[in-house]
């Protein structure tokens, strides 16, 4: 590898190092911003307690520099790569590895990645095939942005697929969305977002219902007849009463963000994704030189 | 749900006599309590209503899927006296300090579901008297708590940073090669707010909650 290379590829691993952390411990405005107007909105005594409990917890972990949620998940991290950016996506992935590793050891945070037959530990949340990339390549760009998404398995336990068929329609895909959201309960504790992920193929439908959950909380679809699907899931969920933490109340979810793709004609499939109140994230944008800016409302 | 009730003996109370609910069936009143563990006195149990505020004192003990798997599927004996005690359901974030002690980082709750079937062995053979997680447990723990005097409350998950500062001490931990799913002895102060997800009487806010969504669904569905 050349110099540049090299430089670029250690930008890379400290953005992500940092990136870890941050996410861990400092939540965006926006979804303060959400959690701050449920609070409003809940009539519900026990909602009520949990809905100031969490903002309570919001402000020890600024104050104390704690992490919001001792689970820090698998990492997730989703990248745009730009065509000229001069690092190979396979440096790039090497990078947020070792940032991943550093960041768990140097901290230390709490190591959750186990093989999935043998359950033995493979040490700093990282192991085969983690942490897991989202990849997008932007044509005319020599540019990278790379965004954190600690997921925690509270909430990735309830992930739901069903391949409805045409017939179902979007009644059968809200339908459910909205089975899938009360036969969760508390366990993802809510109030969270709800990623929607319809069309393409089954394990497609999940990837996007994965990078749903990843948007700023409250961004709309650029397509107008799915922006319209989000709003009105939004509602109806928020009619079901599950409430914060499953306790019974207003309020159920914060958002209901919803991705697509264009699909077979005898497709519908619908994945759900759940990302708890906690709903972490933090970015970087990387120049081709290596300057990194910070980001924590991409 | 009934109309809950207090009993005498309680440590504190304030606020409301019991719990009330609006015509939605949204709970709007609640007694709030603080209890100390390991408790000595069933009747500190039974005082406690579906829908309560609790604040907890003195020692619990931190315990996970592994450590139960153990103790149940693998027949080993606990190193931890657990009569009457207080069970959290958690895997901490620690730091080893050189003298072999423990020292906490960031100490937060898991979902307490998939370890709904230790309910009754917990109570029944070693005398367990409350188990705290988040998200609830199903409806096959509402016989075995309200036949062993026993409790569930509910935490706020992900509440993490402040669940650290109401930890005094990790005080003991028992099975350090399971790390970070170890049995753990907290010292905690002021612990909470939690709240009695299922009582000591049969009542379970989550079956309550689950059942009024399951109706509304129907009309939900109806409207689509």
């Amino acid at each position: 590898m050349s110099a540049v290379a090299t430089d670029l590829q250690h930008a890379v691993e400290d953005a992500a190092a940092y990136l870890y952390v941050w996410a861990l411990k400092d939540i965006p405005q926006d979804l303060r911003d959400a959690l701050a107007e449920a609070q409003k909105r809940e009539t519900s005594t026990p909602g009520q307690r949990v809905l100031s409990t969490i903002i309570k917890n919001v402000g020890i972990a600024d104050d104390d520099q704690n992490l919001v949620c001792q689970d820090t998940g698998i990492a997730v991290y989703t990248c745009r790569v730009g065509e000229h950016f001069p690092l190979h996506p396979a440096r790039i992935y090497a990078a947020l590895k070792h940032g991943t590793e550093r960041a768990t050891v140097e901290h230390p945070l709490r190591s959750n990645a186990v093989h999935t037959i043998t359950r033995e530990n493979t040490g700093p949340n990282t192991g085969y095939r983690l942490p897991i990339v989202h990849w997008e390549f932007i044509p005319d760009w020599d540019g990278l942005d790379v965004k954190c998404v600690p997921k925690g398995s509270g909430s990735e336990n309830m992930s739901f697929l069903k391949m409805c068929v045409p017939a179902d329609g979007v009644k059968g895909i809200k339908q459910f969305v909205l089975e899938s959201i009360v036969g969760a309960g508390g366990k993802p504790c809510p109030p969270g977002i709800v990623g929607v992920g319809l069309g393409g193929s089954a394990d497609y439908a999940m990837y996007l219902a994965k990078e749903a959950i990843a948007r700023p909380v409250g961004t709309r679809n650029p397509d107008p007849v799915v922006a319209q699907l989000e709003d009105e899931l939004y509602e109806l969920l928020n009619e079901t009463g599950i409430g914060p933490m499953g306790l019974g109340g207003d309020v159920t979810v914060l958002q209901c963000h919803v991705e697509h793709a264009d699909t077979h004609m005898t497709l519908n499939p619908v994945a759900v994704n759940y990302q708890c109140w906690a709903a972490r994230r933090a970015s970087a944008h990387i120049s081709a030189d290596g300057e990194v800016e910070y980001d924590r409302e991409a | 749900m009934s109309v809950g009730a207090n009993s005498a003996g309680q440590t504190r109370t304030n606020g409301a006599p019991g719990t009330s609910r609006n015509a939605d069936g949204k709970v709007t009143e609640v007694a709030t309590h603080e209890v100390t563990f390991p408790v000595t006195d069933e009747r500190e149990i039974l005082k406690l209503r579906a829908g309560d505020e609790v604040t907890v004192q003195g020692h619990i003990i931190g315990i996970r899927d592994r450590t139960q798997i153990r103790i149940f599927d693998q027949g080993v004996e606990p190193p931890m006296d657990l009569r009457g005690a207080f069970l959290l359901h958690t895997a901490p974030g620690v730091r080893k300090l050189e003298d072999g002690r423990y020292e906490k980082v960031c100490i937060g709750t898991t979902t307490s579901a998939r370890m709904v079937r230790f309910t009754e062995p917990l109570g029944a053979q070693y005398g367990v008297r409350a188990i705290c997680g988040k998200g609830g447990f199903p409806d096959d723990a509402i016989e075995p708590m309200r036949k062993l005097g026993m409790v569930y409350f509910a935490i706020v998950g992900g509440a993490a940073a402040l669940e650290t500062t109401q930890i005094e001490e990790i005080e003991e931990v028992a099975w350090e090669e399971l790390m970070p799913e170890c049995l753990w002895k907290f010292r905690v102060k002021d612990f909470g707010p939690l709240t009695v997800g299922i009582d000591a009487h049969g009542n379970s806010l989550y079956h309550d909650v689950q059942s009024a969504a399951q109706e509304k669904l129907k009309e939900l569905y109806a409207r689509l």
